[in-house]
């Protein structure tokens, strides 16, 4: 295929995109002048060129086309079907040229069809004459003034359409002048220092005094690079044109769209990998230079060759952004036509367009991107019906975002569609057997949502033709993770759904923190490492193990730790607690990679992993550093996964950030979760344990059958914990230390798994006096174990202490929590009182006023939908219980509490965990009671 | 490091259908690469080990700037690494646009042989190695196995994708 075939091709596509993209948006706009003279100028230039090169079939398509729109020009009014037929010329257009890519040759065929339409719907109704004020602004479209700079504007230069625009709007010389001058002026390469634009020196021309259009004429000879693709038309009547529509949405339409210089990509790819290389080098100069202390008088040069190095790096780099425009081309087109298609009223809102990202990103998420529009659109949308019985504007919206945020760039994807159907997705899950329905229920929407992703999860009741075809969800996020980056879904039912992809900015040159692991370097990339912390047994910070699990106390959070070299199956030793954390943030998992060292942090050129080793999923690459060593590049997000995948992965700290942790501190109870003699997992408040214990087995001493062991110098009776647990005789045997006063027991489990946070909430009430009753933890169903249970089992002293304290009274315990209510009682009657409870201030009051005599009211003043304190102020506020003490329960008492407290003769605030400072609380007011009385 | 002049396809023409191997020993196995397919022929120096990389795959070398993958021949041949920590030597080989370095216990020279005088392996030759073999040169103090480039870098690596 000769070049100017080839150079004909990429041409015209281009155009062809922009056409695509520019008459969708004169559909909307049909007034808006500037975007049709635009389109009827790149018709018209395919046209010509077209017939130049000897394409019939394509020259009689586009003139087809162009005599239709030269209609709208006349005022032909703007038409649904008539811009569709446009489309579909334009598609046609684009099949050919691929053909003609291909084959080298205009394929045969006849586009008479087509042609006909086109014909028919331009002679179907006659040019309104006049219909807009404007008057034909005949062929001079050399009056739409498309002029581009070929390369970014620097800081304080100004755009040429700016130019141009001030020049129009200043007065100037005679305008018919003005009129004849105006020419598509194109420099076909990046201005030398030194130069001056031409359209700079146009101005200079023009703004001379002198014979005018003579220069001109000059001009154009003088410059043989000067391009006038269109025909200035002396006759153009000077009057308010295209020009000043033009300038009034320059901002953001036409101009929008900035055409470069064409240079090979290969070139381009060619001069990064040199660069790579030189990158490489220097830094291995770099590294010579460290090493040796003396200075032969390179150091300088060698600091100066760093520096334009970095430059040359910025440079290059810079030649591969893009703007992400460039990836949403496609779907203004691509909405229009689904809208017409399924019906839907969809407006595609674009922000950020101008957000550049890396070539290669681009590419990647060019598709992914197009299919989540287009979902959005088929399942998010609503039909207009049903968008206005749920009283939303008839038309939907779509929303693309852009920007960048850190070292990487965020993409939004947002619809104000009818939201993610939960109910079938967990269905959908169900029946192809991805979760078990007990886990589904369980599961919180924001975890539902994510099965979308699973390959071949569609919840589409019925294939339409426009879902199920291309890629499918799972596809969207092994693509973006492929590139290192993430996809959260956020859904609202009835509100619509959210997309958020976070992608790194640049795939070939990423800063990242050189570790080494048992003598082996890796290098972790910088965007995921959020902190890093020294950890020695000694120090503030220590790895401490949960049955072997290390953990680490960071402000008081626990951190999972994955020790690299254990990951990496370097090392036998598991026990290092010596070395680094390297705190990693990977969407909303926290971990931290501990490892022996952290050397520095270097930019790194990534190489991609060879195929042979692609499959493991911990590296993203590898790389050569300063010192020509080889070293692997450990990807967070594998790593994540693959530990995640070992364990639970819920097991991982899900880090909303820690002011969520704030907000919802009185709903989130810390757990111990352990394992029992069954599968089931069991758990207890950590609250109301008081150690944690190893013990060798064979240390437990068996006194008349019972199980003790010698403990802090006292005997600890043992008990197991179900009575499918036995204890063990030999080995290690994990214990759950429970005191009171100097009274403890030991209760045997199998296996402490994890200590989570979470939300209690019993849901299945037990008929076992040893459980609770079953929460979900972490997405699992536990056990909630009845620590009461336990005491009297073991210890004759404990309910021979109860006994003696036992002063039979009444008390009301007034807490809106099932779980701590269910958790209280039996210590409270333990202690000898006879405990009525209430869930509510409400049911309290009821109680009360019923005749409900009790001799304590035991709070918790933050009670749901009614304030404690109200409750209180409202007994104060009775006769009868004018002067009953009240013992108030807060997760953290502050001040104002306090005082307020203080106020309504609130006995004592304790801390709702503090279940011994509440039998002390309630110990003193016995004595004054006893006193009293 | 030295490096092997390839001879321009036409000389070889010309000169009879012989075809030129370069010869390597592992476990004092005499085995021939084509020539063709030898880029160079280098000493290994530093090497990165892949953790939890498939067994044949020795580490990672830097080559002149350029990340190779390190396949020991010898694991691939199914034998274990030799307990000598001398100078270990690689070939250089490409496959599917990506560069390998094949560890071998040493290099020897460039032989001319006749594609005809080859023979099939041998029936009860170990099942691993017929697979890598292409055949037989009855050479004259020995016998030397002529390797299918192709067949040596297409080894599992799916095992521990699932």
């Amino acid at each position: 295929m000769d070049d100017l075939l080839l150079e004909f091709l990429t041409e015209t596509n281009e155009h062809l995109e922009t056409v695509d993209v520019e008459m969708v948006r004169f559909e909307q706009d049909p007034n808006n002048e500037a975007i049709l003279s635009n389109i009827f100028r790149l018709v018209h230039t395919i046209k010509g060129t077209c017939g130049f090169l000897g394409l019939p079939r394509l020259e009689a398509l586009a003139h087809a086309a162009e005599t239709l729109m030269g209609k709208f020009r006349d005022g032909m009014p703007v038409t649904t079907p008539a811009v569709s037929l446009i489309l579909s010329t334009l598609d046609r257009i684009k099949e050919i040229l691929g053909e003609l890519e291909r084959q080298g040759a205009e394929p045969a065929g006849s586009d008479g069809d087509l042609i006909a339409l086109l014909d028919k719907m331009a002679t179907q109704e006659p040019p309104a004459p006049e219909a807009t004020p404007t008057p034909k602004p005949v062929q001079s479209s050399g009056s739409t003034v498309f002029q581009v700079l070929e390369r970014e504007l620097k800081p304080g230069e100004v755009s040429l359409d700016e130019l141009e625009r001030a020049f129009q709007e200043a007065p100037g010389p005679e305008k018919a002048v003005t009129a004849g001058t105006l020419t598509y002026q194109i420099l076909e390469r990046p201005l030398k220092p030194g130069e001056v634009s031409l359209d700079e020196l146009e101005r200079a021309f023009r703004e001379a005094p002198g014979p005018v259009p003579l220069v001109i004429e000059k001009l154009e000879e003088q410059a043989p690079s000067q391009k006038s693709v269109a025909t200035a038309s002396p006759a153009a009547p000077p009057k308010k044109n295209a020009e000043t529509s033009e300038g009034g949405d320059g901002g953001e339409g036409i101009s929008g769209k900035v055409q470069t210089i064409r240079v090979n990509v290969d070139t381009l790819e060619h001069l990064m990998t040199m660069v790579s290389e030189l990158v490489l080098t220097r830094n291995q100069l770099l590294e010579i230079a460290r090493r040796s202390s003396e200075d032969h008088g390179y150091k300088v040069p060698l600091q100066r060759l760093s520096q334009v190095t970095a430059e040359l790096q910025d440079g290059v780099m810079k030649t591969r952004m893009q703007p992400i425009g460039n990836a949403w081309q496609k779907l203004p087109r691509v909405v229009r036509d689904l809208s017409n298609e399924l019906s839907k009223k969809i407006e595609l809102v674009m922000q950020g367009a101008d957000t550049e990202l890396d070539r290669q990103v681009l590419e990647v998420i060019k598709d992914p991107l197009t299919h989540m529009v287009r979902n959005s659109a088929d399942h998010g949308i609503e039909n207009p019906a049903d968008r206005k019985a749920a009283g939303k504007p008839e038309k939907g919206t779509i929303r693309l975002n852009a920007y960048h945020e850190g070292g990487s760039i965020t993409i939004e994807i947002a619809d104000d569609g009818k939201g993610l159907n939960f109910a079938a997705i967990r269905k959908k899950a169900a029946e192809r057997g991805i979760a078990g329905d007990a886990e589904l229920e369980r599961m919180s929407d924001a975890q539902v949502a994510k099965f979308i992703f699973h390959p071949g999860f569609s919840t589409a009741a019925k294939v339409t033709s426009v879902s199920g075809r291309g890629v499918g969800m799972d596809v969207v996020k092994t693509n973006i993770e492929l590139i290192g980056g993430t996809v959260d879904i956020r859904s609202e039912q009835g509100r619509g759904t959210t997309f958020t992809i976070k992608i790194p900015l640049t795939l070939a040159i990423v800063a990242a923190l050189i570790v080494s692991s048992k003598d082996q370097r890796f290098a972790i990339p910088q965007v995921a490492v959020s902190e890093l912390v020294r950890v020695s047994p000694t120090s503030e910070h220590s790895i401490e193990r949960i049955n072997g699990t290390p953990i680490l106390r960071l402000r008081d959070r626990l951190l999972p730790i994955v020790p690299l070299s254990k990951v990496m199956g370097l090392s036998g030793n598991e026990d290092a607690n010596h070395g680094f954390v390297v705190v990693t943030q990977v969407a909303h998992q926290r971990f931290g990679i501990l490892v022996d060292g952290v050397f520095h942090t270097e930019e790194i050129v990534v190489k991609p992993m060879s195929s042979k080793l692609r499959h493991i999923q911990l590296f993203s690459g590898n790389t050569i550093l300063g010192d020509g060593a080889v070293v692997l590049i450990i990807d967070p997000n594998g790593l994540a996964r693959m530990v995640g995948s070992e364990s639970d992965r819920n097991e991982f700290q899900n880090d909303a950030g820690p002011e969520q942790t704030v907000v919802a501190a009185d709903e989130l109870t810390s757990l111990l979760v352990f394992r029992g003699g069954g599968e089931s997992l069991k758990a207890v408040p950590l609250s109301l344990v008081t150690r944690l214990e190893d013990i060798e087995a064979s240390t437990i001493e068996w006194s008349s059958g019972r199980p003790v062991v010698q403990y802090r110098g006292r005997l600890m009776p043992l008990v197991s914990c179900d009575e499918e647990l036995t204890i063990k005789r030999e080995g290690m045997q994990s214990l759950l230390v429970f005191s009171d006063g100097d009274v403890s027991m030991g209760l045997a489990v199998a296996e402490i798994v994890d200590i989570v946070e979470d939300k209690l909430d019993i849901e299945l009430l037990a008929e076992r006096s040893d459980l609770v009753g079953s929460a979900v933890v972490r997405g699992r169903t536990t056990e909630i174990v009845n620590v009461a249970h336990y005491l009297p089992m073991v210890l004759e002293t404990w309910s021979r202490k109860e006994r003696k304290g036992g002063p039979d009274r009444s008390l009301l315990l007034v807490d809106s929590s099932t779980f701590f209510r269910d958790m209280l009682v039996p210590v409270l009657k333990a202690s000898g009182y006879r405990v009525q409870t209430a869930s509510t201030a409400q049911e309290a009051v009821r109680l009360l006023s019923n005749g409900l005599h009790v001799d304590v009211v035991v709070t918790d003043l933050e009670l749901s939908g009614h304030s404690g304190f109200a409750l209180v102020a409202s007994l104060r506020a009775d006769p009868h219980h004018s002067t009953t003490p009240v013992i108030g329960l807060t997760v953290k008492p502050d001040p104002q509490q306090i005082a307020l407290a203080r106020k309504l003769r609130i006995s004592e605030i304790v801390s709702k965990i503090d279940r011994r400072g509440l039998l002390s609380a309630l110990a003193e007011l016995n004595g004054t009671l006893e006193e009293a009385a | 490091m030295k490096l092997i002049e390839t001879n321009p396809s036409g000389n070889v023409k010309a000169a009879s259908k012989q075809m030129e191997f370069v010869t390597v020993t592992v476990a004092g196995q005499l085995l021939g690469l084509p020539i063709s397919r030898v880029h160079d022929v280098f000493v290994v120096s530093e090497m990165t080990t892949v953790p939890l990389a498939p067994g044949e795959i020795a580490g990672l070398l830097n080559l002149r700037g350029r990340v190779v993958t390190a396949v020991s021949l010898r694991r691939r041949l199914g034998l274990g690494d030799s307990g000598e920590a001398g100078r270990r030597m690689a070939v250089g080989l490409e496959n599917q646009g990506e560069a390998y370095g094949l560890l071998v216990d040493d290099v020897g020279e460039v032989l001319k042989l006749d594609p005809d005088e080859m023979q099939p392996n041998p029936v009860h030759m170990d099942r691993g190695w017929v697979g890598l073999s292409q055949g037989v040169h009855q050479l004259r103090d020995q016998l030397l196995i002529v390797l299918d480039v192709d067949a040596v870098l297409a080894f599992e690596t799916e095992r521990e994708a699932a």
